[in-house]
C-alpha cells in the first residue's frame, strides 16, 4: 500500500500519459469539485473535450480557476497529462503565486496497459505514436520533478499500486487552529532570561528548576499556553538559559515558539554555513563556547525546527515573528517564511544602514488578530487588529506579553541595557487615520454579527460622494441612524396609520412589552460629545450630525450645543466612566435644519392654496347664487380649503425662529455607546431614564421624551396606548415610535421584528402624503402601500448600526467602523417610497 | 386652478357665444389630469364673467413631471392650486374655438377687441407678470401672496388681474403661452410639436415681444434645438420690425455681446494648468476632481500624455465626462481612464503617476478635511508633480456682481487669499517632500493679484513622505 500524504492545502498535479487512469484516480480519491480536468475545460471553452486546438484557452481557464480556489484556501487537483515540462511549470507557478505546496502524483504505468485502455474507449482515439511521445516526455521529466518545484512526488508504477494507494491529508505545521488558549504571547526575549522569568512569574506561571536551580520549564495553573514570537536568542546575557527554559516549555506542551530571524541565522551558523557574525550572534556564540556540544546540538535542532508562524484559536489569532499579511496566513512558501522572519521591506535602507520596513500593518484588513515582534517599539499599540509586543528588552526597554483573549498587556522593565541599539527605538506603527477608498467602494458583504448585509457598488458610490463631500470627519462619525418603517396600514376610518397596527405588528412578532415614545418633530441628530476637548483624535467637543452625517451648523452653534450637553451629562460621564458619549436624539425645531426646504417647498403650497381656494369658493358661491348646480363642487372645494389650512398649520407648528442656541431643543432618547461599551443591549427604561436626567440637568435646552409602556397582548393596555397616541397627536404631536422594551439589540441576536415602528399622526401625514390625503378615495388608494422594502431596509441598517457600535466598543480600527457607517449610508441611497 | 374672464362689452352675455358655453349651465371638460368646470358666476347685460376651474385628480398628481427636486415633491406641490401649464391645457380644451378666434354665432365680435378683465388668484412668477403681459397691452395688477408665517415674506404667487381691450382669442393665446412660461416648467414632456403650438399661439405678438427669448426658452423647456427653430420661424413673422434685436434670455443669462469674464478665466486657467503640466515633463497624469472632464479633452488631444486618469467622486460628473469623451477618436479615448474615488481617502490605483492636477478642487473640500486630502494626494498617491489651482479671494472685489463676503460658487467651502494659499502649499510641500512655486492665472491686478492662483509642486527625489 502506498500512502500518499497531501498537505490539506496544496495543488496536486496528476501526471500520466493518456489512458494511465488519472481521471479514475481523481474520482476515487478526491471530491469531484476538487478536480479540475483539462477535458472538462476544453469542453467548456470549445464544446468538445477532445478539441486540441482549444487547449490553450482551456488551460488558461483551468489555471485561473485553480488560482481562485487556492486563493480561497481550497485543495485543488489538476487532471491533465502534465507530461510536458512547461505544463507542469505553469502549475508550479500557480501554486507559488498562492503560496501553497505543489504535489505531483505520477501514474507511470506500462505503455501496454495505457494503450489497451485508450483503444477500448469509443469516444477518443490516441495513436500509439502519441502515447509513446507522452511516455518519453514523462520518463525524461520524472527525476527532475522535485527540482521543478514539486515538494512531494509520488510515483505509482503498476495498476496494483494504483489500486492500493491511499490518500491521506496532513495538516500544515503552521495550522494549530485547534489550540484555543488562553495564551500569553511573549515578545522578543533576546537572551534576557531574568526578565523572562519575572514576566512569567508575574503572569502566574510556575517555573520548574533543575537541581542547579536553572529554569528548565514552566506551567500555568490556569492551563495557559505561552507563545513566543521568536528572537529568543542573541544579544542578551543568557541565550542558553532562555533556550533551556523555552525548550522545556515547548517539550512539555506549555509553550509554542515561532522562528525569529535570529534563530534562523543561528541555526545556519551552527550548521556550518557562512554567515556574518554580528547583530548579537557573537554574544550567543561566546556563551555557547562554554557549553557541552550536546547541549548546543539540542539548541541547533530546536532552532532549526521552528515553524515560521502559527494560526491559532480557530483562525482568529496569528503569531509570526515580524507579522504576517492576510494572504500569507496559513500558507507555506519561501516568501511566506521570509515575510514571517523579516517582514516586508521597501528595498531601501535607512541612515543606519538597516532595511526600511514597509508598514504592512497599516494596510492590514484581515479577520485574524496578528501578534508579532521583530521591531522594537516603546509601547505596544494596536493597529488594525495587529500588535507588536517587542518592547526592546535587550536594549533596556521592557519585556512584554499579551494576554489573549483578554487582550491585556503585561510588561516587566529590563534590568539594564544589555546591548546598545544600532538605531533608536522606532515609534510604534500608528493607526493611519487616512482611510482607504477600497474599504468603502464596490459591492461589499459585511458580517454584522447579526447576519450579513450586502451593499451594492452603486449605492456605495453614492454614499462615498456624501461621505467625502459633505459628512463630518470620519473619526467623529462612528454611527448613523437607521431608517424606520411605519406600522402596517390601518383600516380605521380616516387613518392611514393607527396605534393598534403597531401593537399588532409586535404581538405577531412575539414582542409583548413595548415602549411608545413621543416622536419629536425635528431632525434626527446624533450627538458625539467628549468629556473634554481632547477626548477625540480631532480636537474639540465632538460632533453634532444629521442622519446622513452632515454637520448641522457651520457657525459654531454645534460646538456651543455640545458643550451644553457635556455639562448636562457630567453625571453620565461619571456613571459610565467614559470620556465620551454617543447619543441618539432629535433636534428641534424642524426648521433649524429644514428651514430652506420648508420655505421653498412647503410654505409656497400653502400660499397657493390660500390664494386659490377661497377665490374659487366665492366664484362658485356666486354661480350657486345664480341658481347653477355646483353644490358638490363647492363641498369638495370647501374640504380642500380645510385640508390646506390644516396642512399650513402642521408645517408651521414645527417651525420657529432660532438664534444660536436660543430656541433650539435637543431631545435625546438613547445613549448608544460610551468608551468601551455599546449600550444597544440596555432596555428603553434605562435609556429614557438617562435621557430624563439630561433633561433635568438642562431643561432649557434638553427636552424629555414622553412615553408609555404597553403590553401588546392586553387589550386594556393597547387601548391605553391608543388613547395616549390620540391625545398626543390631537395636541399637535407628530406621532410615536414603538420599540421592544428590552432594547435595541435582541437578546438572542435573532430577528425579532423591527427595532422600532413609527405611527404618525393623522394631521402630520398631510406634509408627507399631501394636504388632501384624507379624502376617502385618496385614502383608500394610499392604503395599498407596500412596506416590505422599507422594513427590510430598516432591518439591514439597524444591524449595521449595531455592528458599528460593537466595533466601536471593541476599539476596532477606524476603517472597520467606517466601512459599516458607509454601508448604512449606502443603504439609504436605495430607492424606496419617500413617504414611508 | 382658477381663471376668470370678464367683459363689460354690451351685451356682456355674448361672452357665452364667444366661448361656446351657455351662461346658465355648468360645463365640464375632462383633461388628462382631472376635470375642468366652466360656469358663469355673473351673466348680466353689462358684465359677464366666465370661470374656468380645474380640479386636479389626486391620483394624477404624482405622475406629473416636475417636483423631483425634493423627495416628497410629487405629493406636496402647488399643482392643484396654482395656475400652471395644467390650466393652460384645460383652457385650450375648454375654449378651443375661441382660442382659434372662431365664432359661429358672433364672428364679428370674435374679430373685435373688447374690454376684458382676466382674474387669476394664484399665478406663479409674479415679478415677471408685468414684464410679460405689460408689453402686450395689458394693465397688470398683482397682489403678492404672502407666505405663512408672514415673516417669511412673499411667495412667488400673485393674485393677478389683467385689464385691457383685446380680441378674446388674443387674450386666450397670451394666457395659453404665458401661464407655463411664468411657472417655469411644464407638467409633460416637451417635444418638437411644442414649437408649432408656440408659433401658432404666438402669432401676431410673440415675434415682437421684448422678452421673446425668455418666453421661447422657458416655453420650450430650455431645449436649445427647439428654441433655435422657434426663433427662426418667428423671424419670418411679418410683424417683426427689428431683425437685429439681441437674442439671448435677458433674465436668465447676461446679454451675449458682453464677453463673459468667467468663461474667459476658465480657458486661461486651463491653459495655465496645461503649461505647468508640460513644464513637469509628465506623460502619465492624474486629473483629480476631473468633474465633467473640462481638462480631460485637452489632455487627450496632446500626444505627450500617454496615460490620463480622470478621477472624481461624483458618479454623475463621471457619466458626463464619459459622454464628453465619446467624441474622441478611439486612440485618444484609449489613453483616458475614468475612476470614481474620493480625495480624502487613500487609493492604491492612483499611485505611481508622473503628475496630478487639482484644478479648482481644494476649495470644494471642507477646510478641516484638507489634511486628509494632502495625505491622500501627496503622501499616498505621491505623483512626481502636483498642479493646484484655487480662487484668489482678494480678487473677488473686482467682480461687481459678487456681493461682498460671498464666494464665487455656492459649494465653495472657503476661498483663500494669496498668503493663505501660499501658507498651506508651503506646509504641504515641506511635510511631504515637495518644492512649490506659485503662478498667477488671469490678468494680475496690482492691488489684489490675479483672479486664480496656481501652485506647482515638484517631488524632491529621495525624500520619504
Amino acid at each position: 500500500m502506498t500512502e500518499i500524504a497531501v498537505p490539506d492545502l496544496a495543488l496536486v498535479a496528476l501526471v500520466g500519459v493518456s489512458g494511465s487512469g488519472k481521471s479514475t484516480f481523481a474520482r476515487t480519491h478526491f471530491r469531484p469539485t476538487q478536480v479540475l480536468s483539462s477535458d472538462a475545460f476544453r469542453a467548456m471553452v470549445a464544446d468538445d473535450e477532445n478539441d486540441q486546438s482549444a487547449s490553450a484557452a482551456a488551460f488558461d481557464a483551468l489555471h485561473h480557476v485553480a488560482g481562485l480556489r487556492l486563493r480561497a484556501g481550497r485543495l485543488t487537483v489538476v487532471d491533465a497529462t502534465n507530461t510536458q515540462r512547461y505544463a507542469r511549470a505553469e502549475l508550479v507557478r500557480v501554486a507559488r503565486e498562492h503560496d501553497v505546496l505543489p504535489v505531483a502524483i505520477v501514474l507511470d504505468l506500462p505503455e501496454q496497459v495505457c494503450a489497451e485502455r485508450t483503444e477500448a474507449r469509443s469516444d477518443r482515439h490516441v495513436s500509439r505514436r502519441v502515447l509513446r511521445r507522452q511516455r518519453d516526455e514523462l520518463r525524461r521529466g520524472l527525476r527532475g520533478l522535485r527540482r521543478e518545484g514539486f515538494r512531494k512526488v509520488y510515483v505509482l508504477s503498476t495498476p496494483e499500486e494504483v489500486d492500493a494507494a491511499v490518500v491521506t491529508y496532513e495538516k500544515q505545521y503552521n495550522d494549530r487552529r485547534e489550540l484555543t488558549g488562553p495564551f500569553d504571547i511573549v515578545g522578543d526575549v533576546h537572551g534576557c532570561r531574568a526578565e523572562l522569568e519575572s514576566l512569567l512569574t508575574g503572569l502566574g506561571w510556575r517555573i520548574d528548576r533543575d537541581a542547579d536551580g536553572a529554569a528548565v520549564g514552566a506551567s500555568h495553573p490556569a492551563g495557559r499556553t505561552a507563545v513566543f514570537v521568536g528572537d529568543l536568542v542573541d544579544r542578551g546575557p543568557d541565550t542558553p538559559g532562555v533556550l533551556r527554559l523555552v525548550m522545556g516549555m515547548v517539550a512539555a506542551g506549555t509553550a509554542l515558539s515561532v522562528c525569529g530571524n535570529h534563530e534562523q541565522k543561528l541555526a545556519r551558523k551552527l550548521a556550518g554555513r557562512d554567515v556574518t557574525v554580528r547583530h548579537g550572534l557573537e554574544t550567543t556564540l561566546a556563551q555557547f563556547e562554554k557549553l557541552d556540544p550536546v547541549a548546543v546540538q539540542g539548541f541547533h535542532e530546536f532552532c532549526d525546527g521552528l515553524v515560521s508562524h502559527y494560526v491559532l484559536d480557530g483562525g482568529r489569532l496569528v503569531v509570526a515573528h515580524a507579522g504576517l499579511k492576510e494572504e500569507y496566513q496559513g500558507r507555506s512558501s519561501a516568501r511566506v517564511r521570509s515575510f514571517c522572519l523579516y517582514g516586508e521591506t521597501t528595498g531601501e535602507t535607512d541612515e543606519y544602514g538597516l532595511p526600511v520596513r514597509y508598514p504592512w500593518a497599516a494596510d492590514y484588513r484581515g479577520d485574524a488578530t496578528v501578534v508579532y515582534g521583530h521591531t522594537p517599539v516603546p509601547e505596544p499599540e494596536w493597529l488594525n487588529d495587529t500588535l507588536c509586543v517587542d518592547t526592546g528588552c535587550v536594549f533596556g526597554g521592557s519585556l512584554t506579553a499579551l494576554r489573549y483573549p483578554e487582550r491585556e498587556i503585561v510588561s516587566v522593565p529590563a534590568e539594564r541595557v544589555w546591548y546598545e541599539p544600532v538605531r533608536p527605538l522606532a515609534p510604534p506603527p500608528r493607526e493611519d487615520d487616512l482611510l482607504d477608498v477600497a474599504d468603502v467602494t464596490g459591492r461589499r458583504r459585511i458580517d454584522t454579527g447579526y447576519g450579513a448585509v450586502t451593499v451594492g457598488a452603486e449605492e456605495s458610490a453614492a454614499a462615498l460622494e456624501v461621505l467625502s463631500r459633505f459628512a463630518v470627519d470620519p473619526r467623529l462619525l462612528p454611527w448613523l441612524p437607521p431608517t424606520m418603517a411605519p406600522c402596517s396600514t390601518s383600516t380605521v376610518d380616516g387613518y392611514l396609520e393607527y396605534p393598534t397596527e403597531a401593537f399588532e405588528d409586535y404581538r405577531k412578532a412575539g414582542v409583548t412589552r413595548v415602549v411608545c415614545e413621543e416622536k419629536h418633530m425635528g431632525s434626527r441628530a446624533v450627538v458625539l460629545v467628549g468629556r473634554d476637548d481632547d477626548a477625540f483624535p480631532v480636537p474639540g467637543p465632538g460632533a453634532l450630525y444629521t442622519r446622513t452625517g452632515r454637520s448641522f451648523f457651520t457657525d459654531g452653534t454645534g460646538e456651543a450645543l455640545l458643550r451644553r450637553v457635556r455639562a448636562a451629562a457630567a453625571g453620565l460621564f461619571e456613571e459610565l466612566s467614559t470620556r465620551w458619549l454617543l447619543l441618539d436624539a432629535e433636534l428641534l425645531p424642524w426648521s433649524a435644519k429644514a428651514g430652506q426646504l420648508i420655505r421653498d417647498e412647503y410654505a409656497p403650497v400653502a400660499a397657493a392654496a390660500g390664494a386659490a381656494l377661497p377665490a374659487a369658493l366665492s366664484t362658485v358661491d356666486a354661480a350657486v347664487a345664480r341658481g347653477l348646480d355646483l353644490g358638490a363642487l363647492r363641498d369638495r372645494l370647501a374640504a380642500r380649503a380645510a385640508s390646506a389650512a390644516a396642512y399650513a398649520e402642521v408645517y408651521q407648528r414645527y417651525s420657529w425662529p432660532t438664534d444660536g442656541l436660543t430656541g433650539l431643543r435637543l431631545a435625546p432618547f438613547a445613549v448608544l455607546a460610551s468608551e468601551g461599551a455599546s449600550h444597544a443591549g440596555r432596555d428603553h427604561g434605562w435609556q429614557l431614564d438617562r435621557a430624563d436626567r439630561l433633561a433635568a440637568a438642562d431643561p432649557e435646552l434638553i427636552a424629555s421624551t414622553r412615553r408609555i409602556v404597553v403590553d401588546t397582548t392586553d387589550p386594556d393596555s393597547v387601548r391605553a396606548g391608543t388613547d395616549w397616541w390620540l391625545a398626543l397627536t390631537a395636541a399637535g404631536g407628530e406621532g410615536m415610535v414603538v420599540k421592544p422594551y428590552h432594547g435595541l439589540s435582541t437578546p438572542d441576536g435573532g430577528r425579532q421584528g423591527q427595532p422600532g415602528i413609527k405611527c404618525r399622526g393623522r394631521e402630520y401625514l398631510r406634509i408627507i402624503y399631501g394636504p388632501d390625503y384624507t379624502e376617502p378615495a385618496t385614502l383608500a388608494r394610499l392604503r395599498d402601500r407596500k412596506l416590505g422594502r422599507k422594513r427590510s431596509l430598516a432591518w439591514r441598517e439597524h444591524v449595521l448600526g449595531l455592528a458599528a457600535l460593537d466595533r466601536l466598543a471593541a476599539g476596532a480600527p477606524l476603517y472597520r467602523v467606517h466601512e459599516v457607517v458607509a454601508a448604512i449610508l449606502a443603504c439609504e441611497s436605495e430607492p424606496v417610497d419617500p413617504r414611508l | 386652478m382658477l381663471l376668470t374672464i370678464t367683459t363689460t362689452h354690451a351685451p356682456a352675455t355674448d361672452l357665452g357665444y364667444l366661448l361656446v358655453k351657455h351662461p346658465d349651465r355648468v360645463h365640464t371638460v375632462t383633461t388628462s389630469v382631472g376635470t375642468a368646470h366652466v360656469f358663469f358666476p355673473a351673466a348680466e347685460e353689462h358684465r359677464c364673467t366666465a370661470a374656468l376651474l380645474l380640479e386636479v385628480a389626486p391620483e394624477k398628481l404624482a405622475g406629473l413631471r416636475g417636483g423631483d427636486h425634493f423627495a416628497l415633491g410629487r405629493y406636496v406641490n402647488d399643482r392643484p392650486y396654482a395656475a400652471t401649464s395644467l390650466l393652460a391645457v384645460a383652457l385650450a380644451k375648454a375654449y378651443s374655438s375661441a382660442l382659434r378666434g372662431v365664432s359661429k354665432d358672433r364672428p364679428e365680435l370674435a374679430a373685435t377687441a373688447i374690454p376684458l378683465e382676466i382674474g387669476v388668484p394664484a399665478l406663479p412668477g409674479h415679478p415677471l407678470v408685468e414684464r410679460l403681459f405689460g408689453p402686450l397691452g395689458w394693465d397688470v395688477t398683482v397682489r403678492p401672496v404672502p407666505l405663512a408665517p408672514e415673516s417669511w415674506g412673499d411667495s412667488r404667487y400673485g393674485t393677478v388681474t389683467l385689464r385691457g381691450t383685446h380680441r378674446l382669442a388674443d387674450a386666450l393665446n397670451h394666457l395659453y403661452v404665458l401661464l407655463p412660461v411664468l411657472d417655469g416648467g411644464k407638467h409633460y414632456w416637451v417635444g418638437p410639436d411644442e414649437v408649432d403650438k408656440l408659433i401658432r399661439a404666438g402669432t401676431g405678438w410673440l415675434a415682437t415681444h421684448p422678452d421673446r427669448a425668455l418666453i421661447t426658452d422657458r416655453y420650450l423647456a430650455h431645449q436649445r434645438a427647439f428654441t433655435r427653430t422657434a426663433n427662426r420661424l418667428l423671424d419670418d413673422d411679418p410683424d417683426l420690425l427689428d431683425p437685429d434685436r439681441p437674442a439671448g434670455d435677458q433674465l436668465d443669462a447676461p446679454p451675449a455681446d458682453t464677453p463673459d469674464p468667467v468663461v474667459r478665466l476658465g480657458e486661461r486657467r486651463r491653459d495655465a494648468v496645461l503649461a505647468a503640466l508640460a513644464d513637469t515633463g509628465a506623460s502619465r497624469v492624474l486629473d483629480l476632481g476631473c468633474g465633467s472632464g473640462v481638462l480631460l479633452g485637452a489632455l487627450a488631444a496632446d500626444p505627450r500624455y500617454t496615460e490620463v486618469v480622470g478621477a472624481d467622486v461624483s458618479a454623475s460628473a463621471l457619466a458626463a465626462a464619459e459622454r464628453r469623451l465619446e467624441r474622441l477618436a478611439d486612440r485618444q479615448r484609449a489613453r483616458i481612464t475614468l475612476r470614481q474615488t474620493a480625495l480624502t481617502y487613500a487609493d492604491a490605483r492612483l499611485t505611481g503617476y508622473d503628475a496630478a492636477v487639482l484644478m479648482e478642487v481644494v476649495e470644494h473640500v471642507d477646510e478641516s478635511r484638507l489634511p486628509a486630502l494632502a495625505r491622500a494626494v501627496f503622501g499616498s498617491a505621491r505623483p512626481g508633480a502636483v498642479v493646484v489651482t484655487t480662487p484668489n479671494v482678494e480678487y473677488n472685489v473686482r467682480y461687481p456682481a459678487l456681493a461682498a463676503g460671498t464666494m464665487r460658487h455656492t459649494d465653495h467651502r472657503f476661498e483663500w487669499t494669496r498668503a493663505e494659499f501660499a501658507d498651506w502649499a508651503t506646509r504641504v510641500a515641506e511635510s511631504y517632500g515637495y518644492t512649490v512655486v506659485f503662478r498667477p492665472v488671469g490678468d494680475e491686478d496690482p492691488e489684489v493679484g490675479a483672479p486664480t492662483q496656481l501652485a506647482l509642486f515638484t517631488r524632491v527625489e529621495g525624500v520619504a513622505a
